[in-house]
């Protein structure tokens, strides 16, 4: 990680993240809000890219940035009546002195820990050409289990989203 | 390049602890339902990218470890947000169909 290019990526994606995640809480709209945490996905793609994970990256886009704005941008419109503005909670400095603490806690942590991390040529050499045939034989080998159980989690939480919203005619609900 | 610009396990962890901050105060500070959803997304989202990082830097691999599990981690939280988000947003809808509002502060229905 430490030709120039890879540096400048890295300091202008989390600039881009951490900026649009601080848009998402100062925001005053909430649709706004909702485009700054696009942003703010398309940014942590970016980063994953950094990391040469190229098929977590793609993912990223298609499943934060794709589908769940979507939804959001869906739940934000099915809900006309409800305030719009991205107001706050009696409870902004507990979660301030929270969120403040958590972020300080974790950095200092990682910071301090020595870490035995690969630099300079082992990184180089460590880097994977493409990660998507590995990550294919993990999720069919070692951890298939894990991945059906994620496949019938993921099929009963769209059945029981649609049985929530799911508006039932007058003469069944009476 | 100069030793003390490389980019290091440490940089992406610190990014990582800063998102997750962020996410926490606007999970806990925000009124709307669908804005705390948004703090929960970008606190899943930071414990994606500190899992791809150890995945990068991670010494284990030359030993013999199984490559890029953190990456299959990431894919379950992935699926795992999904579903969270499909449940979540459809009990954002049922609640204002009931009340009218999606103000958690207003939803004390089970106030004693």
């Amino acid at each position: 990680m430490e030709s120039p290019g890879i540096i400048l990526a890295f300091w202008i994606l989390s600039a881009i993240t951490v900026g649009g995640c601080l848009m998402v809480l100062i925001a005053r709209n909430l649709l706004h809000a909702l485009v700054f945490l696009v942003l703010a996905f398309l940014g942590m793609a970016g980063l994953f890219l950094t990391l040469s994970a190229d098929f977590i990256a793609v993912a990223q886009i298609l499943i934060y940035a794709g589908s769940i704005a979507v939804l959001m941008v869906f739940a934000i419109m099915l809900t006309p009546l409800a305030a719009r503005d991205n107001s706050n909670s009696l409870y902004v400095l507990p979660a301030l002195a929270a969120g403040f603490g958590v972020a300080a806690l974790i950095a200092l942590v990682a910071v301090v820990t020595p870490w035995h991390e690969l630099r300079g040529e082992a990184l180089q050499a460590n880097a994977p050409v493409t990660t998507v045939a590995v990550i294919g034989d993990l999720l069919l080998g070692r951890y298939v289990l894990p991945f059906e159980v994620a496949s019938i989690l993921l099929l009963f939480a769209l059945l029981g989203a649609i049985v929530l919203v799911h508006e039932r005619s007058r003469e069944d609900s009476r | 390049m100069i030793e003390g610009l490389s980019v290091t396990l440490a940089h992406y962890l610190v990014v990582s602890a800063v998102i997750f901050g962020l996410g926490t105060v606007i999970a806990l500070s925000k009124r709307n339902a669908v804005a705390v959803l948004m703090g929960v997304e970008l606190m899943l989202n930071a414990v994606n990218l500190t899992l791809i990082a150890f995945s990068r830097f991670s010494s284990a691999f030359a030993q013999g470890e199984e490559p890029l599990a953190g990456h299959v981690f990431v894919v379950f939280v992935l699926t795992v947000a999904a579903a969270e988000a499909a449940v979540a947003l459809a009990m954002a809808v049922l609640v204002y169909r009931h009340r009218e509002t999606v103000d958690l502060d207003r939803i004390n229905l089970l106030r004693g």
